[in-house]
């Protein structure tokens, strides 16, 4: 009997026996008409990759942040109020705080599970950033980003600010120290807005910092507004994707008009729901095992006071590291001071950091002037200078993360804090491009790579020796699927720009910029390695077949491995037979 | 009342001019200046260890082990440039002493950007004799006694209350638990965890390497002892939260994020791709 579906018809499939299930269902289908609305969806393929369950990792942890966040929500109070602790944490009792911290301890001492659903949160909060980010390289890498998906890249954008933003909140509400002290920056980069900063300073915190209604509109926008956007736009991100169709990798059988893979149900749904459960548990085990932000141990928000180790959480690291080794500049000018030290590396290079993701997509096609459709995926090699642009943004990603925890970094391997300082100033500007040109020709090499595969054959590891007494390695043909896949990419074509008048004799527009479209071009294409013609490939192709007819008199003599040359079945075959 | 003292600076005025009146008011007043010194100065100039057998042998230490680079009466020695090679150990009395040797500061392995604490050189009478040959070349602060870093005797709220203080004056630079900070150009602040309570007070008196002085008009003895006591109750504490993460703050914990989470849910991913549907082929089973 066959096991395939046979539900193609207008009616769902129903089992040869009833049973009780199965009545259920039929009884909630016949009036919600759940089956046919679903039919098509759960019949939905999604290709395997490892890298497609990254995005999975982060909708996860967004639940995940949901349920705890939900949990904590029942205890937190959202009021900078002050009480006088007198739960059960001995080294802060009798001190006056914030009926925020004081929840907060609470939460974490005195309500069942508080601390571990704390932990929780926190930590899938970290992951849900992170996954984002991994995420995003690997779109990026694969260039899974281009027509029809730049909206959803956009969306993508979007959603890791706002995860940004959202966790920025979350991570202030406690009003410990080191929370106040983050709202402290806060503060100091809205106030380095020229002229207006001041006025957007006092409006931001209903009067001087700290002032008593920053904690409540935090938090109003942590559990309602940011969470709320959160979830339209993750809606909207996947309704994008279950419309686009997922991407997938080339290879034989797949092409851009279908998708190879398996079904949403059984199968994508057990995985994915198993993924669930990972990640849950992955969470649970770091809340229940890992300490993060021990909020008792930082006593409670003191404008008066900060500690050493003051540092946001990994997200804001590298607006912490610019923050860190930008130079004091200032100027003084009709009695109003402009903070370049904080407007900079606070305002403008965040903002533009974000323009060039959010842009990305539209740039890369202005410069190829790909505007087709693409539903199969690229490997990072063949798309060297795209790579090599991700290489050199994640090394500045680094330095400037490795910036922001310079005092660490000075105290746990023993190094100078202010070398540490000047080494980033320089190594910002000089180590990007030595990645972009290492990373480009590592690409390009390994395209060169894949052309000798196809032309000579893989290396088999089976060294030769001639009657000479040369020796050489034999080369194997790849497998038609090898090669196929290898091949299943598009030719570059570097644009050329428009040389003077058209064949009418119209002056072409805007030459300048289409002179630059073109070096841009030139510059992205040129270096790249062409996968091999036709021609090239019968030819090194026949080339294996003469090397098969020159080893043909060796048939059956003992010499050793000439049977693995790809035409034998070497099923029970071993390089040294047993005598 | 005002009849009586009337009479008395009557009687007084009247004898103002006697030839004994002056060497008089000389012996009241310095009575009166020298009883009220004993009676309001620092205890610290008087120590215990003054007894000349035990500053003989700190004094013959001191020249094996101290001299090159302190001088040989501890006078210190500057540098070409003007600089101190060693510094002047004249005043800085027995606690400094207690401390830097106590805790293997000195005598330092080599010079450096700041010493660091290692194994101890020398051995408790060593330490003792070493104080007390410094502190004999000029007052300073004494080691802190028994009493003095005894923290059993203080309350909850006294605890608590040193905590304030900690937060206050101490965690910029030692961090919210103790776990010490960076400083410039080389510089540490070092972690406070596993110190004697001697040696804290001991630091907090005489201010070593960049620390600043934390003297008794800043800090009484007993807000010392409360801080000790804070510092103490944390070490006893367990960590609610799992592990610490060495309690560096955000750093590690994004570190931990990365590595373990993300590390580890890439892994499960490759994982739970690689697991093929069991869908049945002809003949053999997948």
């Amino acid at each position: 009997m066959s096991t395939a579906a046979n539900t193609n018809g207008t009616t769902p499939a129903a089992a040869a026996k009833p049973n009780p299930a199965a009545a259920v269902a039929t009884w909630a289908d016949e009036r919600l008409g759940i089956a046919t609305a679903t039919k098509k969806q759960i019949r939905k393929v999604f290709p395997d990759h490892w890298s497609f369950m990254l995005g999975e990792i982060a909708l996860w942890s967004f639940v995940i942040l949901l349920l705890t966040g939900v949990f904590l929500t029942l205890w937190f109070k959202p009021s900078m109020g002050e009480v006088v602790y007198n739960g059960s944490y001995d080294q802060l009792r009798g001190i006056p705080m914030s009926e925020a911290y004081e929840s907060t301890l609470h939460i974490s001492f005195d309500v069942r599970a508080g601390l571990l659903m704390r932990q929780m949160h926190h930590w899938a909060a970290m992951l849900f950033i992170a996954a984002m980010l991994v995420h995003m390289m690997r779109v990026f890498l694969t260039g899974a980003f281009r027509k029809p998906r730049e909206l959803n890249w956009v969306i993508g954008g979007v959603l890791i600010l706002l995860g940004i933003l959202e966790g920025f909140a979350g991570y202030s509400l406690p009003d410990d120290l080191l929370s106040g002290t983050g709202l402290r920056i806060a503060d100091g980069l809205v106030k380095a807005t020229p002229v207006l900063g001041s006025y957007m300073s006092f409006f931001m915190f209903g009067g001087e910092f700290p002032g008593d209604v920053i904690i409540p509109r935090l938090y109003i926008a942590h559990v309602l507004l940011i969470p709320g956007l959160l979830l339209a736009l993750i809606a909207a991100h996947m309704l994008l994707l279950v419309y686009h169709k997922h991407t997938q990798w080339p290879g034989p059988g797949r092409t851009e008009e279908n998708v190879v893979g398996y079904p949403m149900m059984p199968v994508y749904a057990a995985k994915a729901g198993g993924f669930f459960f990972i990640v849950f548990g992955t969470v649970a085990l770091m809340g229940g095992l890992m300490t993060i932000n021990p909020v008792w141990r930082f006593g409670p928000y003191n404008p008066s006071e900060v500690t050493a180790g003051s540092q946001p959480d990994w997200y804001m690291g590298i607006a912490e590291g610019l923050l860190r080794i930008m130079p004091g500049w200032e100027t003084h000018i009709f009695g109003i001071t402009l903070s370049w030290n904080i407007f900079l590396p606070g305002q403008v290079a965040p903002i533009a950091l974000l323009m060039v993701v959010l842009a990305y997509p539209f740039i890369e096609q202005w410069v190829t002037g790909d505007k087709r459709e693409h539903h199969l995926l690229q490997r990072p090699r063949n798309a060297p200078t795209r790579t090599a642009f991700l290489a050199a943004m994640i090394s500045v990603y680094g330095l400037l993360w490795a910036a922001g925890g310079n005092d660490i970094l000075a105290t746990q391997f023993h190094l100078d804090l202010n070398t540490i300082t000047y080494f980033m100033r320089g190594a910002i500007f000089v180590i990007p491009p030595l990645v972009f040109i290492l990373t480009k020709r590592w690409c390009i090499s390994l395209q060169r790579h894949d052309n000798d595969m196809l032309l000579h054959g893989y290396e088999s590891g089976v060294i030769m020796r001639d009657a000479v007494g040369g020796y050489s390695e034999k080369h194997l043909p790849l497998s038609p699927d090898h090669a196929y896949t290898l091949t299943a990419r598009e030719r570059d074509e570097v644009y050329a720009g428009i040389s003077g008048p058209d064949a009418n004799g119209v002056p072409a527009k805007k030459l300048k910029l289409d002179g630059l479209r073109a070096k841009a071009s030139q510059a992205w294409f040129a270096t790249n390695v062409q996968k091999p013609t036709v021609e090239e490939l019968e030819e090194g192709h026949h080339h294996a077949e003469l090397e098969h007819e020159h080893d043909a008199p060796l048939e059956g003599h003992a010499a050793d491995g000439h049977q693995f040359d790809g035409r034998h079945d070497v099923a029970d075959e071993s390089l040294r037979p047993s005598h | 009342m005002r009849l009586l003292t009337r009479k008395i600076s009557a009687r007084l005025s009247a004898r103002r001019r006697s030839r004994f009146a002056a060497p008089a008011v000389l012996i009241v007043g310095l009575l009166a200046s020298g009883g009220l010194y004993a009676a309001l100065a620092p205890a610290n100039a008087d120590n215990s260890t003054d007894d000349a057998a035990t500053i003989a042998k700190g004094r013959a230490l001191f020249a094996v082990s101290c001299s090159s680079c302190h001088g040989l009466n501890a006078e210190g020695i500057l540098t070409e440039k003007g600089g101190n090679y060693g510094p002047s150990l004249i005043g800085v009395g027995a606690a400094a002493v207690d401390f830097q040797v106590g805790t293997g500061r000195m005598p330092m392995a080599q010079p450096g950007s700041q010493a660091a604490r290692k194994r101890p050189v020398f051995n408790d009478d060593e330490v003792a004799a070493l104080a007390a040959y410094v502190a004999s070349l000029g007052p300073g602060p004494a080691i802190p006694t028994k009493a003095e870093t005894d923290t059993s005797d203080l309350s909850n709220e006294e605890m608590v209350q040193g905590g304030e203080f900690f937060r206050t004056n101490c965690t910029a630079c030692h961090n919210f638990a103790g776990k010490g900070g960076a400083l410039p150009k080389g510089k540490q602040a070092p972690p406070l965890t596993g110190v004697s309570a001697k040696h804290l007070i001991e630091a907090m008196l005489t201010g070593p390497q960049q620390m600043p002085v934390f003297s008794d008009g800043v800090l009484s003895m007993k807000d010392k002892r409360e801080i000790v006591a804070y510092l103490k109750k944390n070490e006893d504490s367990p960590d609610y939260g799992g592990f610490s993460l060495g309690g560096i703050g955000p750093v590690s914990e994004g570190m931990f994020a990365w590595l373990v989470g993300i590390g580890g849910l890439v892994g499960a991913g490759i994982w739970i791709t690689s697991q093929t549907a069991r869908i049945k082929k002809k003949g053999n089973a997948a």
